[in-house]
């Protein structure tokens, strides 16, 4: 066994900690691992360069991005904050609890794509969770901004457990071909089934990590008061 | 029929237009990034082809084009958006004139997106189906977008020249993260092919006690994140691990049940993607869109549940893979 392309690992640890651009560190690392496995220029740049082309489903997010971009021009954003303050009875964890839920059924279902960061946390979900747990009192800056990082967290919660139950879903298919692979053959209902249990746990303990971040909002909410003038 | 490679050709040209409005403002590495970026939407059916039948040529260009990209990158701010009261008071006007209607473009995305995969199967012309039924969720987002940007215009009363311009601010405002989650896959692919999997599995299997069976489960499920984590991929990280360690200890030595430990265990290494800059798309792409000034907020918003949810998923398989 040659070790030698464990240093791309390496390269790609010491770039994330010292905070390199990581689209530098990360073509480092591919070329640092390729040249360590023995490989030569041509093939080195041959594989970078179908690797990179077949991978291009990455990029189809940025088609979200004109009507995202022109909604929000005409206030899409605001209008969710407007829209939230119209529910006064739809608290913060209500709020993502019911987008969590939703998301987890539909990626069981197999519409995983549906919803996302550029289609919907950005544009609705985000500007709704900071207004949402801006009902009663102010919030200052730093807070805002967490609000804004657990909508799109339970977001990626939604999605990640709950597609993985999906038949259809890539990774199911995975896990089938692989024991296949080995002589151990599954049905994918076999296999999807048994991603029920941790589905519903990643709800409870999310759901229950959310109502939390709630609670504690209410708590610091009169020294928010005191201090925060903004908004 | 509609293939998903028309949808990247839409995903090319926008590209194309991003650089040319770049260009024309002179900021010519952002021009440069956009248009280099654009060729595996335009061409990328070609290259993948040609590389197929031994016409390498085109993948090396392309190569030597991910370098080039890495290098721009680097050079490259990305741009923090700056925001004028008036700006926020005209928002905040046209929201109220517009009212709810704005929510239907957005809603469209994936209410669309849904109509047409569930469609798709029906859609047929002259006997063959409109929508190629392999990729039918990809080519129905695409087209989604531009159902939704139609609704949109009609109801804003906005230029198509206006949406471009609007989508390019978004796209610089990404700047290189919008690159990153291409690129990592790549090196997740560079990684599989050098045997970086292989090591890790050795490394692995070497230091478990073999006889042990909770010690291979866990050994098994910290491999699992901990190969995520690296990959920011947990089905790069899945065939590594089973390979090293689930199937050779776990399945056939202990007779754990392998549809039980492949469906957790799969599971066990997303808790690993929620902990990692690697899978940028999950984690530095919406910090980036969400102007988060750190760009592991998302994933610090969401470590104690991927740690919370690993112990569980461990004790879920202890408990039911050898029954």
């Amino acid at each position: 066994m040659n070790a030698w392309p464990l240093l791309g690992v390496a390269v790609v640890v010491a770039g994330f900690a010292l905070r390199r651009n990581p689209v530098l560190v990360v073509v480092i690392a591919g070329i640092v691992s390729g040249v360590a496995s023995g490989m030569g220029v041509g093939d080195l740049l041959a594989l970078l360069g179908t690797s990179f082309a077949s991978n291009r489903v990455l990029l189809l997010f940025t088609l979200t991005l004109p009507v995202i971009g022109l909604l929000e021009r005409c206030g899409l954003r605001e209008r969710a904050r407007q829209w939230i303050d119209g529910f006064r009875r739809l608290s913060l964890a209500r709020l993502l609890v019911s987008y969590l839920a939703m998301r987890q059924v539909l990626s069981m279902f197999g519409l995983y794509d549906i919803a996302g960061h550029a289609q919907t946390v950005r544009p609705l979900l985000a500007p709704m969770a900071e207004q949402a747990a801006a009902r009663d009192a102010p919030i200052d800056e730093a807070t805002r901004l967490r609000m804004r990082a657990l909508a799109a967290a339970t977001d990626n919660v939604g999605r990640f457990f709950g597609e993985d139950v999906f038949l259809a879903f890539a990774g199911v298919l995975l896990i089938q071909r692989f024991f296949d692979s080995q002589g151990i053959h599954l049905e994918p209902f076999a296999i999807a089934r048994w991603a029920v249990p941790t589905a519903i746990a990643a709800f409870v303990i999310h759901g229950l990590r959310i109502v939390w971040v709630q609670r504690r909002l209410a708590r610091r909410k009169p020294a928010a008061e005191a201090t925060d003038a903004a908004r | 029929m509609l293939h998903v490679e028309h949808i990247y050709w839409l995903v090319g040209a926008f590209l194309l237009v991003a650089a040319f409005m770049d260009a024309r403002v002179k900021r010519w590495s952002a021009a440069a990034f956009w248009a280099v970026l654009s060729i595996p939407f335009l061409f990328g059916d070609a290259i993948l082809a040609a590389a197929q039948s031994g016409v390498r040529w085109p993948a090396q260009a392309m190569g030597v084009g991910l370098i080039a990209l890495g290098v721009l990158a680097a050079r490259g701010k990305l741009r923090t958006h700056e925001e004028s009261p008036e700006d926020d008071a005209r928002r905040r006007a046209s929201a109220s004139k517009f009212g709810n209607p704005l929510f239907v473009p957005a809603l469209a995305i994936p209410l669309a997106t849904v109509a047409l995969v569930l469609a798709a199967p029906h859609l047929r012309w002259n006997g063959a189906p409109l929508i190629e039924p392999t990729q039918a969720t990809l080519i129905s987002l695409g087209v989604a977008c531009i159902v939704a940007l139609a609704i949109g215009m009609r109801i804003t009363r906005a230029p198509f020249a206006e949406s471009l311009r609007e989508g390019r601010r978004l796209l610089d405002a990404l700047g290189w993260a919008a690159l990153l989650p291409m690129v990592l896959a790549t090196l997740g692919s560079v990684f599989a092919s050098t045997g970086v999997g292989d090591a890790i599995a050795a490394i692995v299997g070497a230091t478990i006690p073999a006889d042990n069976r909770f010690a291979c489960l866990v050994a098994f499920a910290l491999g699992m994140v901990a190969f995520t984590v690296i990959m920011g991929n947990a089905f790069a990280a899945f065939p590594v691990m089973m390979a090293g360690v689930g199937l050779p200890l776990l399945v056939l030595k202990h007779g754990a049940n392998p549809a039980v430990l492949g469906a957790i265990g799969m599971l066990t290494g997303y808790c690993g993607t929620l902990l990692t800059p690697m899978a940028a798309n999950f984690n530095i792409v919406p910090a980036v869109l969400l102007e988060l000034p750190d760009q592991y907020g998302v994933i610090r918003a969401q470590w104690p549940t991927a740690l919370i949810l690993l112990a569980v998923n461990v004790l879920l398989m202890w408990l039911l893979v050898f029954r």
